[in-house]
């Protein structure tokens, strides 16, 4: 088994340090940057303002989180389109538990050690949804697209008929600290982002466990030659993906104070865009955390100098597809050139 | 007897049963008025199934024909209300118009990038609806500013009948357009070159390239008409509703999708019929339009879809099951 395991990995590392993803984080880093140069320099004082950075670094983890839960997905070749019904099925479980829990005295009397179990419930819903994704996609042998399409349908049901429609608000203080407190000056979600890129970036690059999911996406067949038990992998792939999910549904419902069943909606199509800008292969094999970032950080700020020139938010979604579109593009014409 | 032992041939055997189940648990959905309202329901829904039928047929997967019934309903409507032109022929036409040359868009991308279908239709979608609302308005066309030719057409019923109470029911003749639509879709799936060529590209994109199609050509065809499909359906549904919504059809991309794999389309590619697709579009209708009949909280109407959709999906992998290693 040690024998299989060095032959899978070398050519891994190999590619890790090759030279297309330093490219493009590289390319990533110089959109940023002038993405930076070229808002400052059309509104200066209030693009630069603390105030500014500051409400980016609290509403950007959320959107983040699942981008990087989709780049996790598609590293096996699949894609996850159930993630935003997880995160707010995550919110939303929660909230009710709180409710629960609080009885006739209200959420604000809940310490630290129901805000905890909230936390842990709502990760656990998430890893509940990744198996029955996972499920769908491994044993069944459903297309990813089609079974967490429906599974997506599925969680956004259960939380309508958990709410009845309307929004859960009333989370205890402990949890409204998760999305809008600080630590030592920083936010604390993006505390957590950094800890989970920081973390994911570790596991996909520096473990077998990461090595091998890449090695289904690259090469199914090879990878199942090695040893690797593509079933089982899958169900991890998925569940850390829920579970990513379920965390971001976390954040957005402490940030806002409240989880709805259509919260986050337009998160889903920014999701696979980030996750494929910043250098993820949606046929599978390829994502680096650290990409996700750097393309995270970029249309971030590209969408937030728009709002202060109040552009349209609609022309803001014609930006984000026209991007991705471009980036489709560019990433054929650089395969065909390499080639 | 072939038949018989189709896919179809099972699809038409569980709408019936869950129609006899319905009528069971309320007799009121056999009411005349209640049939007929539910055939409406099917026109526009179907005729975007059609266009997700032939995608889906030729291996990919479109999420992009919402925004481009968007697209041709709101440009044309306003059009026509700027003009002040008031007439059928000439807006139905820009509209399928409009929706062929954005499937044009789809097809060029997706052939000349190698890039999947689903990732492409999620860019374009956003790309077409942010400019429609952004460049062209998010107020509502209502049924005070809407041109009068459109109203007057989809009002037309096929014929009509009367209620105890004396007001009066009918059936839409846009079933009708809807059928032929898929009469037609069919024959050129079953009858002609590039019918076949839609097949043999799902199938196996690589024998067909083999064989002598023209791969190009093919995705052009699957895609503008695609296009053009859920362009004219936007009108369709406007002159219906007699209300253009650019806002509209959000979401519907799933409930499409779903009817369509319901109605046995493999999302590999290579397999489907246009029967399939038309009878799994009146279980979708059918099943979402019955829950309150039932007495279900509309609240599960999302659960229902999501699980149909899964149930559908787990038949026709089991079915289609290919050896992945």
């Amino acid at each position: 088994m040690n024998d299989t395991n060095s032959t899978v990995t070398r050519p891994g590392l190999r590619n890790l340090v090759s030279g297309e993803t330093a490219q493009t984080n590289l390319m990533l880093a110089v959109v940023c940057i002038l993405v930076l140069i070229s808002m400052t320099a059309l509104r200066p004082t209030m693009f630069l303002s603390s105030y500014n950075f500051e409400s980016m670094a609290f509403f950007m983890p959320e959107l983040g989180i699942l981008s990087i839960a989709m780049m996790i997905a598609m590293l096996t070749g699949g894609i996850d389109l159930s993630i935003v019904g997880v995160a707010n099925l995550a919110g939303i479980t929660a909230g009710t538990l709180f409710a629960t829990m609080a009885g006739d005295g209200g959420s604000a009397a809940l310490g630290l050690g129901p805000v905890t179990l909230g936390v842990i419930v709502a990760l656990l819903v998430g890893m509940a949804a990744g198996l029955l994704n996972g499920f769908l996609i491994s044993v069944l042998k459903i297309t990813p697209i089609l079974a967490t399409l429906g599974t997506g349908q599925v969680f956004i049901g259960l939380c309508l008929v958990l709410t009845g429609g309307p929004a859960i608000v009333g989370f205890p203080p402990g949890w409204n600290a998760i999305g809008n407190g600080k630590l030592l000056g920083i936010p604390v979600p993006l505390l957590i982002f950094v800890l989970i890129c920081i973390a994911l970036s570790l596991l996909l690059a520096r473990t077998s466990f990461g090595l091998r999911l890449k090695l289904i996406g690259t090469n199914p067949k090879a990878a199942v030659y090695a040893g690797v038990k593509r079933g089982q992998m899958i169900f991890y792939s998925y569940m850390l993906t829920g579970a990513l999910a379920a965390l971001a549904g976390v954040l957005l419902s402490a940030r806002t104070n409240a989880a709805k069943s259509d919260y986050g909606a337009s998160y889903l199509l920014q999701a696979v865009l980030i996750a494929v800008l910043g250098g993820t292969n949606p046929a599978g094999g390829r994502g680096n955390v650290l990409g996700v970032a750097l393309a995270l950080i970029s249309l971030t700020l590209l969408s937030s100098g728009f709002q202060m020139m109040r552009v349209s938010n609609h022309l803001i979604d014609f930006v984000w597809g026209g991007f991705l579109i471009g980036v489709i593009a560019l990433n054929s014409w650089r395969s065909r050139k390499g080639s | 007897m072939r038949f018989l032992r189709s896919s179809d041939a099972i699809i038409l055997a569980i709408l019936v049963v869950a129609m006899i189940f319905i009528g069971l648990v309320n007799p009121a959905f056999w009411q005349m008025s209640n049939l007929f309202s539910l055939l409406k329901e099917n026109v526009v829904i179907g005729i975007m199934a059609l266009g997700v039928l032939l995608v889906m047929i030729s291996g990919g997967i479109d999420v992009s024909f919402t925004a481009f019934a968007v697209a041709g309903m709101y440009l044309t409507v306003r059009a026509m209300v700027a003009l002040d032109y008031n007439g059928l022929v000439l807006p139905f036409m820009s509209a399928i118009l409009i929706g062929g040359l954005l499937g044009l868009m789809n097809a060029g991308i997706i052939h000349r990038f190698k890039m999947i279908p689903l990732i492409v239709t999620l860019g374009t979608a956003s790309v077409v609806r942010g400019l429609v609302l952004g460049l062209v308005g998010t107020s509502n066309v209502n049924i005070n500013k809407m041109p009068d030719a459109l109203v007057e057409f989809g009002k037309t019923d096929l014929f009509t009948l009367e209620r105890a109470n004396g007001s009066t029911y009918g059936l839409t003749a846009m079933i009708v357009i809807y059928l032929g639509l898929a009469l037609a879709l069919h024959l050129v799936l079953k009858h002609t070159m590039i019918g076949r060529s839609v097949y043999a590209y799902g199938a196996d994109p690589e024998a067909a390239k083999r064989v002598g199609f023209s791969t190009g050509r093919t995705m052009i065809f699957v895609y503008v008409t695609a296009g053009a499909l859920a362009g004219f359906s936007g009108l369709l549904h406007s002159s219906m509703i007699w209300l253009a919504n650019p806002r509209d059809f959000v979401g519907l991309e799933l409930d499409v999708i779903a009817a369509v794999v319901l109605g046995g389309a493999s999302i590999f590619g290579g397999r489907g019929t246009v029967l399939g697709t038309v009878l799994g579009v009146f279980i979708l209708v059918m099943i979402q339009n019955s829950l309150i009949l039932m007495g279900i909280d509309t609240t599960w109407q999302r659960i229902v879809v999501g699980a149909m959709l899964i149930a559908a999906v787990t038949v026709t992998a089991l079915r289609d099951r290919r050896a992945l290693v």
